[in-house]
């Protein structure tokens, strides 16, 4: 069942377009997670959903209700923004009950539902301090209690974890998968960090320039990016981009480097000589392994970047860097000679005009 | 005692170590308590002036010697110049300047911050249309000389009916609040974080709700920086006072010019300086009172335009 559907949606600040003829369907339950850099219109398109905007054209839609004209609060959505937005001259009791004391609650189903939403959250001890005394993972929590009292079927997260550091927002990413787990309500979330977008969501909603560029699974969009622009926004250390065109006999060639390209499946064929990007995460590159790969070439160590659990090296294959991720106990010294090889299956090839995946 | 802070040339074999010694004699102190003693005495010499003045008996100060403290303190001239002293053929003294004064400023000053307040939030929060131009005229209204409007004023308030009143005075104090003030809240409000302002909205809170509940209680020191200015500005007022008024509800300001000015008989000093220190009072108290919350206010709207 449909939870949130976006039709259509478009937005101009004057001659700026921020959304262009926007679509994106959101299931019941689900934790769509919609990523991308600064600028793209992923907040702009959190905040039309909200009710906080109002759009140039399109509907939206939520639990099959057309909320395009109506006010936030009677669109059936709570929203946790990135600073809290907490009122700061009320106890965290005052500021999980504000909502409830404009929709006119009686007081026993406000203070139960306070005692529900304190209780999952374990913010109990927290309920008579004003913001001010809470650290900022408390004051996260309140603002995800905030949105949880309104008992609603739809949960905005505007950038929730991106004021936080980096430990407290790994705890925090747990508590709100869990949260999920145990809710089970339809979550859509903004976030540039692409590591909270793989662990949290159910489908992740690549943005770019106004438009959703993929609209996936975490895995899908990290194993068949569809276009150039999402192969290079997500992972982190970046794909290897190697340019070249397609040689006859399906090969991928660049001055010099020639991989075979059998094993690939193409999704949709090339034309001899398009010129493409042949892309491989780093890893997918095993190094020094004394396999056999379809794709095996002898290269130097030019860099050697050790990031703890892995070890990041870098060497040109051609007159392309190529980074190769290693686990760091099989590290190699710059300027060694190492071997390198792929399963050219594992990559991705784009058109170097349009971008596409072929 | 120079030997004991002298030590910031480390002698051999001292090392450096804590916080750097400082000369209290240094060229930078020397200039800089020297340039705010002189201002200071350039401001509070006048003040001690009117104050041992206003405290001497007439004799004493027909001596000539105007700095000298009193020898002999007296209290009548305050108590002439709040109760007797002659404006005219009137003889009340100040006092009935002074209420008047007070309730004029008092209404003027409630009604122009509210409308003020209000007005800074809507423009700051509620982006409504033509809400930039609606800002740019009303600050275009902060920069006109209040004389070129003097006379329309006097037709406005006499077709309306509330010529000479205090009513009438009041209004033209909250027109001529507004630019400044709404100016001053509008950026106030525009630092508070929008997301505030959004999550109150998702949390159903409607503009009045927004305002009342929200902003309001985050907002105390701008409502004091308004309330000094305004108080300060309307208290302080001569010439509104002196065009839209009659002589019965002349505010204080018009009463003590012409305590001063009034040509009959012998200048009595004493008297003219105890008026004026009277009638400077409540700005100087309000300013004592809320000298902190001002300071904060100014540079919390200040942070953001």
């Amino acid at each position: 069942m449909t939870s949130v559907l976006v039709k259509d949606l478009s937005l101009n600040f004057g001659a700026v377009e921020v959304l262009k003829k926007l679509n994106l369907d959101v299931q019941q339950g689900e934790f769509v997670v919609l990523l991308g850099p600064s600028g793209c219109g992923k907040s702009t398109l959190l905040n039309c959903i909200a009710g906080l905007l109002d759009v140039s054209t399109g509907q939206i839609f939520i639990n099959g209700k057309n909320v395009t004209w109506e006010e936030p609060k009677d669109r059936g959505i709570g929203m946790v923004f990135q600073s809290y937005a907490l009122y700061p001259q009320m106890t965290v009791e005052g500021n999980l009950s504000f909502g409830l004391k404009n929709a006119r609650l009686p007081k026993d189903e406000i203070a139960k539902r306070i005692a529900r939403a304190a209780e999952i959250l374990q913010i109990e001890p927290l309920l008579q301090r004003k913001p001010a005394a809470l650290s900022g993972g408390q004051r996260q929590r309140v603002a995800i209690g905030r949105a949880l009292v309104r008992d609603v079927d739809v949960f905005l997260f505007d950038e929730p974890l991106s004021n936080l550091d980096a430990k407290l927002r790994a705890e925090l990413r747990v508590e709100i998968k869990r949260l999920h787990q145990q809710l089970a309500n339809t979550m859509i979330y903004v976030t540039h960090d692409q590591i909270e977008a793989m662990t949290l969501a159910d489908r992740i909603a690549v943005m770019r320039g106004g438009l959703i560029q993929q609209f996936d699974s975490p895995q899908a969009i990290y194993n068949k990016p569809v276009n150039r622009f999402v192969a290079g926004f997500i992972g982190s250390p970046g794909m290897n981009f190697l340019e070249g065109s397609i040689a006859a006999g399906s090969t991928f060639s660049a001055d010099g480097v020639d991989i075979p390209l059998a094993r690939y499946e193409f999704a949709r064929q090339p034309a001899a000589g398009q010129a493409v990007g042949f892309g491989i995460r780093p890893e997918h590159v095993a190094l020094n392994s004394g396999a056999d790969w379809p794709f095996s070439a002898r290269v130097k160590v030019d860099v050697v970047e050790p990031m703890g659990s892995d070890t990041l090296v870098w060497t040109k294959l051609g007159s392309h860097n190529l980074a190769v991720r290693v686990p760091t106990e099989r590290m190699p010294a710059s300027g060694d000679m190492v071997d390198i090889g792929f399963d050219p299956m594992r990559a991705s090839i784009f058109d170097s005009g349009d971008g596409g995946r072929l | 005692m120079a030997d004991a802070v002298l030590t910031s040339h480390p002698a051999a074999g001292v090392e450096p170590f804590g916080p750097k010694p400082r000369r209290v004699f240094s060229r930078r102190n020397i200039f800089l308590y020297g340039t705010l003693i002189i201002v200071s005495l350039y401001y509070l010499l006048p003040l001690y002036v009117m104050i041992v003045t206003s405290l001497k008996g007439m004799p004493e100060i027909r001596f000539g010697n105007v700095f000298a403290p009193p020898l002999e303190i007296t209290f009548e001239p305050w108590v002439k110049a709040w109760s007797t002293a002659c404006t005219g053929l009137n003889c009340e003294g100040l006092s009935r300047g002074f209420w008047n004064s007070v309730r004029i400023t008092v209404p003027s000053v409630i009604v122009s911050i509210a409308i003020a307040s209000i007005n800074g939030y809507a423009l700051a929060n509620w982006r409504f249309k033509g809400a930039n131009i609606f800002f740019t005229i009303l600050i275009v209204g902060a920069f006109i000389p209040y004389q070129v409007m003097i006379y329309p004023i006097v037709i406005i308030l006499r077709e309306m009916g509330i010529y000479g009143t205090l009513t009438g005075l009041v209004l033209v104090h909250t027109i001529f609040g507004m630019p400044i003030n709404t100016l001053l809240f509008r950026n106030y409000f525009a630092s508070v974080p929008e997301e505030l302002f959004k999550a109150a909205r998702v949390d159903g809170a409607g503009f009045w709700g927004i305002y009342f509940r929200i902003m309001l209680p985050m907002s105390l020191p701008i409502f004091v920086v308004a309330m000094i200015i305004q108080v300060t500005g309307i208290w302080n007022d001569f010439l509104f006072g002196v065009v839209y008024t009659r002589p019965e509800t002349y505010p204080m300001t018009v009463q003590l010019n012409n305590i001063v000015n009034s040509v009959q008989g012998v200048k009595e000093y004493n008297v003219n300086m105890a008026a004026t220190l009277l009638t400077g009072l409540v700005p100087l108290i309000v300013y004592f009172i809320s000298g902190k919350l001002f300071v904060r206010g100014i540079a919390a709207g200040a942070v953001k335009g």
